[in-house]
């Protein structure tokens, strides 16, 4: 995403770097967050997406570098001096006070007058959808995780804080109401302006919810983009896995006369890939192409100008919404096709396991990968 | 045929209820044995006429807790009552502290919770010995301040009512520290990070959550000190002197030199009934208490 006119970040993190003993948990991180932007961190566990969202929060002091909020350099405020809120993993509500008293907590503290309180807990609670006459005299202890979720959600939004850091909220809920909240959660970023710093190692949930995306790797930001850029042009291995499925392949790359590039190993076949600033003539390259931008064809009806496989179908997975049709191809393994499904008792696929099968790709749907 | 242990187990693995019986069973006739039968024979010593050679003989009366109403034993009670209450503030003030430290320390935390047991490893009676020797006129205390030039005479310090506060503080402070420790080693670190992500300063943080969350373990570790130090009769007897009696000199005096068993019985179940309509007011005082606080 390009910022030509870019309002100034709510949030940067300069060369920011945080070990805990011998493991950089953050390692150089930096990273400019925009006012309403809802954008998460997200990696497998231990990547140190958590640290960096502690590093934000303030119960983290970084080694070096330098966390700026609200273009304010606030290495060493404590949580209470910064401009944030915050919602927890387990949700971390008082369980000796009542939902109202969980919410007015954070306005209490501001030395919010009374009457203002009361209104002001009451609107939250509406927010999330929780209704006040209900909800608000219970306890914690009363509620069902989703109902705890949303007091969490109120009791950090009631301080319309600037940014709202979100630790693995929807962790804990299950799948269905999950979706729901996602789209909950992504309708307060946009009606609110609050911008959303949201920590998740679910790759689906940030897709859905995220103007952008930082992926994490062993402490580093491996790639930061919308998530169509993510998803469709992954710069590394470890993105194009992380987030959906792919297939791999690698070789030496050569230019053609024709002036377009070819990854292949001797001996066996070549694919046509697109332009890329990784292709030098005879560099060692990795590819990746997804499972849903290739198709299966009969070895001998491949279109031309297509890349493609042959081996012998080894197995096709039912998963509802597709197929996954897969292909052993001697000497590069298990390549996957994911296919629609178009309903297997009217219109069944006419593969079976143990068919010869030829997978084909456009040259164009090749994703090629750094290092 | 199977054996006799087979069956009963069989029998018992059919029976939930009987097999809970049999598990209660052992520990059940120990307390009747040896906890509520004594019980009953004090309630019945206490109810019938002092023998002239102490003992008893038969009959029913109530002069023994009608004495007990004298200015004099009343006095006694009072003063009791006030000293545990002070010993048990104290030993908050002094063991919250301390839990809350043991908690945090998360390297030494095994070592300081070893150092705060340790004392139980040595006689109750040698370390109020031991307390004597610290404090008496020729003691380490007033050796100490006299070397430091800090006074000119030796403080009397021992059998005051310093010493015997000394001692029942010395005494009972495990039982507060522990249990406070525990409900603080329950407290969910996450809570605390809420608190202040929410804008609480240490100090908010400590009355709002910290100390609330910890309320259970505080109440737990008071009635652990206030109740032993009411019956304590040790302290008052080597540090106080014969001057700061308390209660269980009392009731020890009238089983020993004055061999008057009714009457001391009499006296413990005073204080005992005391003890139990006070924990009791405490509880219904708790159940009352709404769960919740609306905003006003």
């Amino acid at each position: 995403m390009t910022h030509s006119v870019a309002p100034a970040p709510v949030v940067q993190l300069v060369h920011v770097c945080k070990s805990f003993g011998f493991i950089k948990a953050v390692d150089d991180v930096s990273l400019d967050i925009y006012p309403g932007e809802f954008f998460s961190l997200l990696g497998p566990s231990g990547c140190g997406k958590t640290t960096t969202l502690r590093l934000l929060a303030g119960f983290e002091v970084p080694d070096a570098g330098q966390v700026r909020l609200l273009g304010e350099t606030v290495n060493h405020k404590r949580p209470y001096e910064r401009q944030i809120s915050m919602v927890f993993q387990n949700y971390a509500l008082f369980p000796h006070l009542s939902v109202a008293r969980n919410v007015a907590f954070g306005l209490e503290q501001r030395k919010t007058p009374r009457a203002t309180i009361e209104e002001r807990v009451e609107r939250a609670l509406e927010m999330v959808r929780l209704e006040p006459d209900v909800f608000a005299q219970r306890m914690p202890g009363q509620l069902s995780g989703g109902q705890r979720q949303r007091v969490a959600l109120a009791r950090a939004l009631v301080l319309e804080p600037a940014i709202l850091l979100l630790d693995e909220p929807l962790g804990a809920i299950d799948l269905k109401l999950r979706k729901e909240m996602q789209l909950e959660l992504k309708s307060l970023n946009k009606e609110l302006g609050t911008t959303f710093i949201y920590v998740t190692h679910d790759q689906e949930e940030a897709l859905t919810m995220s103007d952008r995306i930082a992926v994490m790797d062993v402490g580093r930001v491996a790639q930061l983009g919308t998530p169509a850029e993510i998803y469709e042009n992954p710069r590394t291995a470890f993105v194009a896995e992380f987030i959906g499925q792919s297939n791999f392949f690698e070789g030496q790359a050569s230019k053609q006369e024709s002036g377009e590039w070819l990854i292949g190993r001797p001996g066996e076949g070549a694919f046509k890939v697109p332009q890329h600033a990784a292709l030098t003539e005879g560099a060692h390259v990795r590819i990746a192409v997804r499972p849903e931008w290739m198709d299966v064809w009969r070895p001998e009806a491949v279109p031309p100008g297509e890349n493609a496989v042959i081996g012998s179908i080894r197995d096709i997975i039912y998963l509802g919404e597709t197929m996954h049709v897969i292909v052993a191809v001697p000497g590069l393994g298990d390549v996957t096709v994911a296919v629609r499904n178009e309903g297997q008792l009217m219109k069944p696929l006419s593969w079976k396991a143990g068919d010869r099968a030829a997978v084909a790709w456009l040259p164009e749907d090749c994703q090629v990968l750094e290092g | 045929m199977p054996g006799l242990r087979e069956r009963m187990l069989t029998w018992l693995h059919r029976r939930p209820q009987a097999r809970a019986w049999a598990l209660l069973a052992p520990g059940g006739l120990w307390l009747v044995v040896f906890f509520l039968i004594p019980i009953l024979i004090m309630l019945a010593y206490s109810l019938m006429p002092r023998g002239v050679y102490g003992g008893v003989e038969s009959g029913v009366t109530l002069e023994h807790y009608a004495r007990f109403f004298d200015p004099l034993y009343l006095e006694i009670l009072k003063r009791t009552f006030l000293w545990s209450l002070a010993g048990t503030l104290i030993c908050l003030i002094l063991g919250y502290p301390v839990a809350f430290v043991i908690v945090r320390s998360k390297r030494w935390r095994n070592l300081l919770l070893f150092l705060v047991v340790l004392p139980f490893w040595t006689s109750f009676l040698v370390r109020t010995f031991a307390m004597i020797f610290l404090m008496r006129d020729t003691g380490l205390l007033n050796s100490w301040l006299l070397r430091l030039g800090l006074i000119q005479q030796p403080l009397t310090i021992l059998y005051t009512p310093f010493s015997v506060m000394a001692g029942l503080v010395y005494g009972f402070l495990p039982f507060m520290i522990l249990p406070i420790y525990a409900s603080l080693e329950k407290l969910d670190l996450s809570l605390l990070e809420a608190a202040e992500v929410l804008g609480a300063r240490p100090r908010a943080r400590f009355f709002r959550v910290t100390l609330p969350l910890s309320l259970p373990g505080v109440i737990a570790g008071c009635l652990l000190v206030f109740i032993p130090a009411l019956g304590s009769f040790l302290t008052a007897d080597l540090l106080g002197g014969a001057k700061q009696m308390m209660i269980g000199n009392l009731v020890q005096n009238q089983f020993s030199a004055a061999r008057n068993w009714p009457f001391g019985s009499a006296a413990s179940f005073i204080v005992m009934a005391l003890v139990l309509a006070g924990v009791m007011l405490y509880l219904r005082f708790q159940d009352q208490e709404p769960k919740s606080v609306t905003v006003q």
